[in-house]
C-alpha cells in the first residue's frame, strides 16, 4: 500500500504539473478538491481518470457516482487500485 | 510591455534578460524572476504562459485595471499561430486509436482564446475579450476595433496587443488603452502614448514615439 501511495504520488505529480511539489509534501489522507486539501480542479479529475486508465487499465464506468469516492484522497485511490486488482 | 529575444521591456526599460535555453526555461525562470505565485501557470501551455507573464509584467504595481468597474475592462489580443502547438499535441494524442489517451489539460488548451481567460481570471477582468488570428501584427486593426469598443461606451479600458507562442518562437506586445481625459490631456506627452495605428507600430517595432 505504501509502495502504491508513493507511485502515485509521483504520477499525479507529473501529470498535473505540480512544480516544486515533491512526494513528501502531499498528504495521502488529505481531500484532493476544495479548500484545505491539495486543491486540484475539475481539469484534474479528468487528468486522473486519464492517469488511472492509461497506467493501470481501470476505466471508471460512472463518474459521477464512484468518482467522489475514488479520487477523495491519495488513499483512497489506492485503495480503488487494490481493490480493482483483487478482482 | 513587450518580450521577445530572451528580453522583457516596460515602458521601453530591459527589466528582464534571460540566459535561457529554451522557451520553456525562459518563461519557468521569468515567472521565478518576478516572484510570482500562481501554480496554475505551470499547467498552462506556453502561449498562455506568454500572456500569463505579460500580463504580469505589465500590470505590476500599477491599480489601472482596478479605477475601472470589472465588466468595462476589456481584452482584446492577436496572434498568428492561434493555439497549433496544443492543437498538435491533441492529435498526437488520438491519431492512433489503440492508444487514444487524449488529454483533458491538453485539450482545455486547444483554442487562443484561453489566453484571455487565464489574464482575465488572473486580474478579475469580465469585460468584453476576443482573440484575432492575422497573419501578423495588425496594429490597424486594434486601433480600429478598440475604438469602436469606447465609442459604444462598451469598454472604458482595455488591456490588447500581440501574443505569438508557436514552437521557438515567441513574442508580445501589450499594452492598455484608456479614454482620454483631462488629466490625461494634460500629461499626455509625459506618461503617456495617444492611442494611434502609428504609435503602435513604432513601439511595436521598438522604435521611439
Amino acid at each position: 500500500m505504501e509502495d502504491l501511495i508513493l507511485k502515485l504520488k509521483k504520477e499525479i505529480i507529473d501529470q498535473l504539473q505540480m512544480e516544486g511539489i515533491a512526494p513528501e509534501d502531499l498528504d495521502a489522507e488529505a481531500p484532493l478538491f476544495g479548500e484545505g486539501g491539495v486543491g486540484l480542479d475539475s481539469i484534474d479529475v479528468l487528468e486522473l481518470v486519464v492517469l488511472l486508465d492509461r497506467n493501470y487499465g481501470m476505466k471508471i464506468r460512472a463518474p459521477k457516482e464512484e468518482g467522489p469516492k475514488i479520487f477523495y484522497s491519495i488513499k483512497t485511490i489506492a485503495e480503488y487500485i487494490l481493490d480493482q486488482q483483487k478482482k | 510591455m513587450k518580450l521577445q529575444d530572451r528580453r522583457a521591456w516596460l515602458n521601453g526599460v530591459v527589466g528582464y534578460v534571460s540566459a535561457a535555453g529554451s522557451v520553456d526555461e525562459l518563461f519557468r525562470s521569468a515567472y521565478h524572476h518576478y516572484n510570482i505565485d500562481y501554480p496554475k501557470f505551470f499547467k498552462m501551455d506556453n502561449l498562455c504562459k506568454l500572456a500569463f507573464l505579460s500580463a504580469e509584467i505589465l500590470l505590476r504595481g500599477t491599480d489601472t485595471l482596478q479605477k475601472y468597474p470589472s465588466e468595462e475592462v476589456a481584452i482584446i489580443l492577436e496572434n498568428a499561430s492561434a493555439s497549433l502547438e496544443y492543437d498538435q499535441k491533441h492529435w498526437e494524442s488520438i491519431r492512433d486509436r489503440n492508444k487514444y489517451f487524449p488529454s483533458p489539460s491538453v485539450f482545455v488548451y486547444t483554442i487562443p482564446n484561453i489566453m484571455v481567460a487565464e489574464i482575465a481570471i488572473r486580474h478579475k477582468v469580465k469585460g468584453e475579450n476576443a482573440v484575432f488570428i492575422l497573419k501578423q501584427f495588425d496594429p490597424g486593426f486594434i486601433y480600429h476595433y478598440v475604438s469602436e469598443l469606447f465609442r459604444n461606451q462598451q469598454v472604458s479600458c482595455c488591456l490588447t496587443g500581440w501574443v505569438e507562442c508557436y514552437g521557438d518562437h515567441y513574442q508580445s506586445f501589450l499594452f492598455i488603452v484608456e479614454q482620454e481625459d483631462e488629466i490625461k490631456r494634460f500629461k499626455a506627452l509625459q506618461e503617456y502614448v495617444i492611442f494611434s495605428t502609428l504609435n503602435m507600430e513604432k513601439l511595436f517595432k521598438g522604435r521611439s514615439i
